[in-house]
């Protein structure tokens, strides 16, 4: 893996369905002075920009980073854009890891952003170009056959989702930053609500929202001068797969095993549930929650919806996931995965307020994107490895 | 009671040429300002800005001869919808009266507000609200009269961003045989010659042993759902909502395609359930897959999920 790694600073904006009081870079430039600040640096201790979001068409701009270097102090520094689809976040955060563990550089800028309010993600996403036209209609068209394959393949009962969606909205009245902020959130509630794609109602899904977040990452010298305790990355990794071919389980795809695999070798973990304290996990869709459950090793095949409806994964059971409340409760696109990995580091830095997971000291950042094709996660500790 | 019909005539009551005024020291650079496309104030002797300027202060004490520029970004206090204007109103469509402050002064003036076009009736629009930051709208010929203001317009905070890109799409050699396929009605695909795959359409290419494929195979136009969306959401491609859109597993075809599931009603859809192509009337057809207009059930029993449950 390299030199240390760790997660030195932290800075998110409050999500919104609309930020239209601020221009894309009064966004990311809100969220990376608060990363600064919790780092005790200014732009000017800063050594690389990476950015992170999701396709261009969601604001029809292109190569966004050479619009946002100035907001972002990059200027006559190395800047570089990730693109990775949904987990672009979690990449964004991984290949600026790598510019650390590689020795490269000692303090670099992670930001992500999404300002869905300037269109339409449905609408990006099902552009039907006229040679090969498909009928899927946004994301949850394209998902809710394979949350439909997993139901049946596992005889998880219909309810499971509305517990997921339940869960994560509670979790989302103790985060100052979420977006959707539901007071007395309730399955009847949940259940009341019409079927979009079914199996998916609507308050299964997650909200489109416009907000930035921002790491500064750092070497171990860099870190033992911040003012605020270290997350250490303990593992981090990404894998892709195609998203036709035969043979693919769609449900479980390999490319997010062997992701895991990989990550939890790096930080030395066999058994996530019992070695890990909390995840944070890109959940766009509440199935999603067993679902990966049972892709990221948390149980064997088939059993992850009995772990959501134990309550496993609830903020006081015994592998809380996704006590910020996830992306069911905020997902600005290119930022939901980055969101995830700062969450799991302020969880094992002790600063995750009033959804802090008590004696969190290794966490699981997770992201997902495309057809559920790309990987990217890492695991962070409370302690340097 | 026995009904009155009262004698009636309409009658105008107006003095020829309009009065006339003079306006005053106080007013009459606050016009003059106006007419120079400038907003002032006066300054009171306890300190406060008046605008629009008055002689006198509500104490009765007369104000200074300070005049203050005010402005011209201006702050909305109270004010009140007009859905359905009448005859005599600044604006023919829905505007608001409005409480207007500029930025440095300490009173109000009532003006109009101009939120943009609205049908008449239109109920007050979301940006309406007090706090609202607005500024004059001035008229090009201006003399000295309060209607030198046309309106207070709400500053910029959005603008149109119109983006559009053309493409001359290219099918390339695979998607160009399939599609020429179609148009006679038969559904061609490549069997891998590494691991022995079929894939329906073809690409080409096999994309897990990454080699070429060329060995062509034409399968029939029945076979399974594999699993399946119930869309809710309208969509020009569909029929009408709620649509089915279903992995349709092709006989003889290792890997499910996407296509529009009708002829039942949405929710007897089933997974294993057998379907065959709707093929629009044979002189609609063109090199498109628009020539089925969908799957629909055929009747067999349905193929056990053991048979499919590889296909997920």
């Amino acid at each position: 893996m390299g030199e240390a790694c760790a997660v030195i600073g932290v800075g998110q904006t409050h999500y919104r369905s609309r930020r239209n009081d601020v221009s894309m870079a009064g966004l990311v430039r809100e969220a990376a002075l608060r990363a600064l600040e919790d780092a005790g640096l200014t732009f000017g201790d800063i050594d690389a920009v990476v950015v992170g979001k999701a396709p261009d068409l969601f604001e029809g701009v292109m190569m966004p980073e050479s619009y946002l270097a100035d907001a972002l102090g990059a200027r006559g520094k190395p800047m570089m854009r990730v693109h990775t689809a949904g987990s672009v976040g979690g990449s964004t955060a991984l290949v600026a890891a790598g510019l650390v563990q590689g020795g490269v550089h000692d303090r670099v800028l992670v930001v992500a952003w999404e300002k869905q309010s300037e269109s339409n993600a449905t609408w990006a996403l099902s552009t039907h170009p006229p040679l090969t036209p498909s009928i899927v209609v946004g994301a949850g068209g394209y998902f809710a056959p394979h949350i439909r394959a997993y139901m049946r393949r596992t005889g998880a009962p219909a309810h499971i989702g509305t517990l997921v969606a339940v869960k994560d909205r509670q979790n989302a009245l103790k985060n100052p930053y979420a977006h959707l902020r539901i007071p007395g959130i309730s399955r009847e509630m949940v259940e009341s609500t019409p079927m979009l794609w079914e199996p998916i109602r609507y308050l299964e899904t997650c909200p489109s929202s416009d907000g930035a977040a921002a790491m500064v990452l750092a070497s171990a010298d860099a870190a033992r001068r911040a003012p605020n305790p270290p997350a250490w990355v303990h593992g981090g990794a990404m894998r892709s797969e195609p998203i036709f071919f035969a043979g693919r389980d769609t449900v479980s795809p390999r490319a997010g095993r062997d992701c895991a695999a990989d990550v939890y070798a790096q930080a030395g973990i066999t058994d996530p549930r019992y070695e890990l304290d909390c995840a944070e996990v890109y959940v766009p869709f509440s199935w999603y929650e067993p679902m990966w459950l049972e892709n990221l090793g948390f149980c064997g095949a088939g059993e992850g919806w009995k772990l959501t409806e134990a309550g496993a994964t609830a903020l006081d059971g015994d592998i809380p996931w996704n006590p910020s409340g996830g992306v069911l409760s905020s997902n600005p696109i290119g930022a939901s995965g980055l969101i995830r990995f700062a969450e799991a580091a302020q969880q094992v830095r002790g600063l995750a307020g009033e959804h802090q997971v008590d004696g969190a000291r290794r966490a699981l950042g997770h992201a997902y994107g495309g057809g559920a094709q790309f990987y990217a996660m890492w695991v962070v500790g409370s302690d340097r490895p | 009671m026995p009904q009155f019909d009262s004698l009636t005539a309409d009658h105008a009551l107006e003095f020829p040429g309009g009065y006339t005024r003079s306006v005053g020291p106080v007013i009459g650079r606050f016009l003059t300002e106006l007419r120079d496309g400038r907003l002032v104030g006066v300054r009171t002797a306890g300190g406060r800005v008046l605008f629009p300027p008055v002689e006198y202060d509500t104490d009765g004490t007369p104000v200074t001869g300070e005049f203050v520029d005010v402005g011209p970004e201006c702050t909305v206090g109270a004010y009140a919808w007009v859905p359905r204007p009448r005859p005599g109103h600044p604006l023919d469509r829905p505007f608001a009266w409005a409480l207007i402050t500029p930025d440095g002064a300490d009173t109000a003036m009532l003006h109009v507000l101009d939120l943009g076009v609205f049908e008449a009736g239109a109920k007050p629009p979301k940006t309406l609200r007090a706090g609202l930051r607005v500024r004059p709208k001035w008229r090009a010929e201006r003399t000295g009269t309060v209607g030198d203001i046309e309106s207070f317009r709400p500053d910029v905070t959005m603008i149109n961003a119109p983006v559009r890109a053309d493409y001359r799409l290219s099918a390339g050699r695979a998607l160009s045989r399939f599609l020429g396929g179609v148009a006679q009605g038969r559904l061609l695909g490549h069997r891998c010659g590494v691991c022995g795959k079929v894939y329906v359409p073809m690409k080409g290419m096999c994309p897990v042993d990454g080699v070429p494929t060329t060995e062509e195979v034409e399968v029939p136009d029945t076979g399974t759902v594999t699993t399946f969306a119930v869309n809710n959401i309208p969509d020009p491609r569909a029929p009408d909502v709620p649509f089915v859109s279903a992995y349709v597993l092709l006989d003889g075809s290792d890997i499910a395609m996407v296509a529009l599931v009708a002829g039942l009603p949405a929710d007897e859809v089933r997974m294993g359930m057998r379907v065959r192509a709707a093929w629009r009337p044979r002189e609609e057809w063109g090199q498109t897959m628009a020539n089925i207009k969908w799957f629909e059930p055929t009747g067999e029993p349905d193929v056990p999920f053991d048979d499919i449950k590889d296909h997920l």
